[in-house]
């Protein structure tokens, strides 16, 4: 996995904002994602640090401002656009394909790798099945480095919920995207899956370079795996900088602990 | 030998997504094909062929394209029968216009007629969703049967305003028309279906499989790992109608011999879609089962007092055996309302432990 990377932040989102009717979900935010930093993006509920990452995804288009990949402007892309483009994500309430095993789930974040030729898959022959044992070996690469070789068979519909985020997680990494959108990974999970979590995002950053940027909850977790933290509140940025910093800032402890606004 | 999965260790990822991975399986269903090509023709009289094992074969047809549509890809079709009659017209309009056209190569060409008038009906999926989407393939029923009606083009301008099957040969056998023996039709009809249903299992397992079923689970998850929606369900749409298409044109050509568009009416869509269910959405084996259960059971009914020796008129019979033939379905439906196919699938699971019960 050593792409030829270019200079300059991975993701570059300039200015942006959502609105929802007269509703103003995210206010004219701007942050970079440098390439090989795990970024947090935190905030009280209803910051609009979802509506921010679902921007990046291309389900909501910005009503203004800019958000760019690689240097090259993506405002106004479909989601499968922005797959094709290398971003890669889970969701905030697991949104795994029930009805499919482990693995099915997993092999389709190999979708955009594989090619279509439509005669040769409908008699499963040739490239067709060699494609999808290729790419099968891969998945199984990624099922072995999340630990879920048990249950690889199993629907992932009657796994227990920790167990379906770290599914969601593999299917996200099986595109090998060069960024990875994790909306609240942890959330809901116990210690010892907060842990095990943890390890996987860290592991996943350190092993394949990926960028990565999180929304989360947990402050322990946040302040220990992250290289940046950028707050929100009310769908402003109200801080950006490296953890410690933003842990002294006088702003976000309003934001949190409540202070009357204006 | 035991029908269990346990001790079968599989060293290759090639063995492990095999159609069938057990043993017992592959020997079996082997077995049941070869069995299915030679004995019937051999054995069954010609009431069991015609009346029990030919239609029963063309649904299985329709009912797994059907459930690529509605199983796999989870986008809700009343349409069917409509397909069906585009294949069955399609077919009959080939073999009248161009009458030295192979039979083989009229019906696939009226599964891809079907296919394109699927597409066509298949846009709306894209904003409607579940039932509201069932209501606008309604359209498409009631519009493609009310075009074979009206223009008579579609039936070489017959008065009646029935089609015909056309005497046709393969390999020198007559296997459509009034002349066709009924083996000849059986095996046309078996061979059709055995090399579709293993197509459909290999579409399914595969890239084109995910992608539906990532649809049919979750769009929104589906669309952010790059499936396309539009594309992806069009091509359900497409590939189901195919299978629609090609079951219609089967039904006149080798099943009922001639037909009028009240053939392909809304009962046929109903019909259909309950073998799907009751069979097992998202299941090949289940088109399977779910065909088997709504042309057998009711044949199995009627022959059913005749054979304990009992005597009642003729109305009354049939008054039973609809309604053990609808409680039937009832009680299935609330057993599992995930279909036959599931109940097999758990009683496999219960082999794997056998004789533990965990």
């Amino acid at each position: 996995m050593s792409h030829p990377a270019p200079a300059g932040p991975v993701l570059e989102v300039n200015g942006v904002s959502v609105r929802f009717g007269a509703l103003i979900a995210v206010n004219q935010v701007s942050l970079s994602v440098a390439r090989g930093q795990i970024v947090a993006i935190i905030g009280p509920n209803g910051a609009g640090k979802t509506t921010l990452l679902n921007a990046v995804s291309g389900f909501y288009h910005p009503y203004e401002g800019r958000i760019a990949f690689e240097g090259k402007d993506r405002t106004r892309l479909q989601p499968p656009d922005v797959a094709a483009l290398g971003i890669a994500r889970t969701f905030q309430n697991v949104a795994l394909f029930k009805g499919m095993s482990v693995l099915d789930n997993i092999m389709t974040g190999r979708l955009l790798k594989m090619r279509g030729s439509f005669l040769l898959e409908a008699l499963y022959w040739g490239p067709a099945k060699r494609q999808e044992l290729e790419h099968r070996a891969f998945v199984e690469r990624i099922i072995d480095f999340l630990e879920i070789q048990a249950i690889r068979k199993t629907p992932a519909g009657r796994l227990p919920y920790g167990l379906q985020k770290r599914v969601e997680l593999a299917r996200a990494l099986a595109a090998e995207p060069k960024l990875l959108l994790l909306d609240e990974p942890m959330a809901g999970m116990n210690v010892e899956e907060k842990e095990d979590m943890c390890r996987f995002i860290l592991d996943v950053n350190h092993e394949f370079g990926t960028t990565i940027a999180l929304i989360e909850h947990d402050m322990g977790v946040v302040m220990d795996i992250s290289d940046r933290v950028v707050v929100l509140d009310y769908g402003r940025k109200i801080a950006d900088g490296p953890p410690a910093e933003v842990r002294k800032d006088q702003a976000v402890r309003d934001a949190y602990l409540g202070v009357a606004h204006e | 030998m035991i029908y269990r999965e346990a001790g079968q260790f599989k060293t290759s990822y090639a063995s492990d997504q095999a159609v069938f991975p057990i043993v017992q399986d592959r020997v079996f269903v082997l077995a049941a094909v070869v069995a299915a090509f030679v004995v019937p023709p051999l054995v069954a009289g010609d009431y069991w062929l015609q009346a029990i094992l030919i239609p029963f074969l063309i649904y299985a047809l329709a009912a797994i394209g059907l459930n690529l549509l509605t199983g796999y890809a989870g986008q809700l079709s009343l349409g069917t029968g409509g397909f069906m009659a585009v294949g069955a017209y399609s077919a009959f309009k080939l073999t009248t216009a161009f009458p030295q056209l192979s039979i083989i190569a009229v019906f696939l060409l009226s599964g891809l007629a079907a296919a394109a008038i699927g597409l066509l009906f298949g846009i709306p999926s894209l904003r409607i969703k579940g039932f509201y989407l069932a209501v606008a393939t309604l359209a498409a029923q009631f519009f493609l049967i009310w075009l074979f009606n009206k223009v008579a083009w579609f039936t070489n301008y017959a008065s009646s305003g029935t089609i015909t099957a056309p005497d046709r040969t393969v390999l020198g056998v007559t296997v459509t028309g009034p002349n066709a023996p009924a083996a000849a039709r059986y095996v046309m009809a078996l061979a059709f279906v055995a090399v579709f249903a293993l197509v459909a299992k290999n579409l399914v397992r595969g890239r084109i499989g995910r992608s539906w079923m990532a649809i049919r689970d979750r769009d929104i998850a589906a669309e952010i790992i790059g499936v396309r929606p539009l594309r992806t369900k069009l091509l359900a749409f497409g590939i189901s109608s195919f299978y629609c298409g090609v079951a219609g044109a089967e039904l006149v050509f080798l099943y009922l011999g001639s037909a009028e568009t009240l053939a392909f009416d809304i009962n046929q869509s109903f019909l259909v879609l309950f073998m799907v269910i009751i069979g097992g959405l998202g299941s090949i084996l289940g088109s399977w089962l779910g065909a088997a259960f709504i042309i057998l059971l009711p044949i199995f009914l009627t022959r059913l007092p005749h054979s304990l020796g009992l005597t009642m008129s003729v109305a009354l019979q049939k008054q039973i055996e609809l309604m053990i033939f609808g409680g039937l379905i009832l009680f299935f439906l609330i057993v599992e309302p995930h279909g036959l196919a599931r109940l097999w699938q758990i009683g496999k699971e219960k082999l794997r432990l056998w004789p533990f019960p965990h």
